[in-house]
């Protein structure tokens, strides 16, 4: 895994979103340092989904601010710096795993977009997969198909949306493993999860949220047991 | 990457994508078909009646056809949520548009130009010495159906009830073209065929009206 070419962090200030009279998330504040491998806690519809996807510029807030810290602030660099992956794959079943990744590379802009595109399918180890439809994947390998969309761009910062979701205990494995090189390769990451598991382990900060407000963020300074409990919770 | 370059990468995977599982195609040419079929019963074939009615029978048919096929041209992004990944990637959100309504146009013409021999048979009546200016009306006004469908198809693949949603918001939009382009079409099938300039300039202002409007605000309608 190449290092992180640009480290960055992000910053929420006071973002708050609200869908008709409902809150997802209220007067959210929090600072991510670049290279910090951040778990978001929480029970269903407490708001993890709807602070990625604004992290993600997907969603706009109702109101508050997402800063990128460093030179991410910049609009070019904007789109180029971030990877996103959501609860589904986010790629198309009707093509190979090779022509989506083409795809997204040349809408990203990538020079040598082949190149980089066979590295990716042989980190994620599908390159003997390459010339398949996705939808004759299995949900393991659809879940590495969606980190290597992700990684395309080489983001200094990771959002994750329960990646372990339709996992296998070999996928999640699997997945730990790339998120740990991703980590100490220093890129921010920043991904929600339900319960305990080889991934949060990795975690060296957890926030919890509830009702869509942070009721408790822990740093590995404390101790592990301390993030395991706010993530298992 | 340019506006172009995007289109064409997005182009180039709404063909594929399409022609690989021939979804929108197959069911779109039966379909009409079978309008068209249906509807060449009701008319006496050699009749001058059948000349004068099968222009707006024809459209009518294309109108069906349309929404058969915009219908799931946004709804499919959000099987695997690949619309988030296009908005993550492009730096200008039209370019999704562009692609999407540009394969919306190349297939609803496939259609109707495979289905033109079919109408001429069945509805006696000549199209091949107008064919050029026949395809310019098909041209005019299925991109004038293509663009304000793919935006509604964008609308309502958001919304709860949206199977429901884009014929309704489609059908009043879509009023203005179907009769320009229903009138062009009477001239052009008429005995003495004759070229309706006031229609044709009616669906190219609505085309450039409309598209205009959808690079302005096309943003807004892919936002959650």
């Amino acid at each position: 895994m190449t290092p992180a070419a640009d480290p960055a962090g992000i910053r929420f200030e006071n973002i708050e979103k609200r869908y008709g009279g409902l809150y997802a998330l209220r007067r959210v504040s929090l600072e991510i340092a670049a290279g910090e491998c951040v778990v978001l806690a929480g029970r269903n519809g407490s708001g993890k989904t709807t602070l990625l996807r604004i992290a993600a510029r997907l969603v706009r807030p109702s109101s508050g601010t997402l800063t990128f810290l460093n030179n991410m602030q910049r609009a070019n660099t904007e789109l180029s710096q971030t990877g996103f992956v959501s609860h589904a794959t986010m790629v198309y079943d009707e093509l190979t795993a090779e022509e989506n990744l083409l795809l997204f590379a040349r809408l990203l802009g990538i020079a040598e977009a082949p190149a980089r595109a066979g590295t990716l399918l042989e980190e994620v180890g599908l390159a003997d997969r390459g010339k398949s439809l996705v939808r004759t994947f299995s949900r393991g390998m659809r879940q590495r198909m969606a980190i290597a969309r992700a990684l395309l761009n080489e983001p200094s910062v990771l959002l994750l949306d329960e990646p372990a979701t339709g996992l296998d205990p070999q996928g999640v494995s699997w997945l730990a493993g790339t998120l740990r090189q991703m980590r100490d390769a220093g890129r921010t990451i920043l991904m929600s999860l339900h319960g305990e598991s080889e991934i949060s382990a990795l975690a060296t900060r957890a926030i919890r949220l509830e009702a869509g407000s942070v009721i408790a963020d822990t740093r590995t300074g404390a101790s592990l047991p301390s993030i395991l409990t706010i993530v298992g919770a | 990457m340019s506006l172009f370059s995007n289109t064409t990468a997005l182009l180039g995977k709404e063909l594929r994508t399409e022609f690989r599982s021939r979804e929108l195609l197959t069911t779109t040419v039966v379909f009409i078909l079978v309008v068209v079929v249906l509807f060449s019963f009701t008319f006496d074939a050699s009749s001058a009646e059948s000349r004068r009615f099968a222009a707006s029978l024809l459209w009518l048919a294309f109108l069906f056809a349309a929404s058969l096929m915009l219908q799931p041209c946004f709804l499919r992004e959000q099987t695997n949520d690949t619309l988030s990944a296009l908005r993550l990637c492009v730096k200008d959100p039209f370019a999704i548009f562009g692609a999407k309504l540009v394969a919306n146009t190349l297939f609803l013409l496939l259609t109707e130009l495979l289905m033109l021999p079919v109408f001429s048979i069945l509805f006696n009546v000549p199209v091949f010495p107008v064919f050029g200016q026949l395809v310019l009306v098909l041209f005019l006004g299925s991109l004038g159906v293509s663009i304000a469908g793919t935006a509604l198809s964008a609308i309502s693949a958001q919304a709860r009830m949206r199977e429901l949603l884009l014929p309704l918001l489609l059908l009043p939009l879509l009023a203005p073209v179907l009769v320009a382009s229903t009138q062009v079409t009477v001239g052009l099938l008429d005995a003495a065929p004759f070229m309706e300039w006031k229609g044709i300039g009616f669906l190219v202002t609505f085309d450039v009206v409309f598209l205009t409007a959808l690079w302005l605000f096309g943003e807004y309608l892919l936002e959650e």
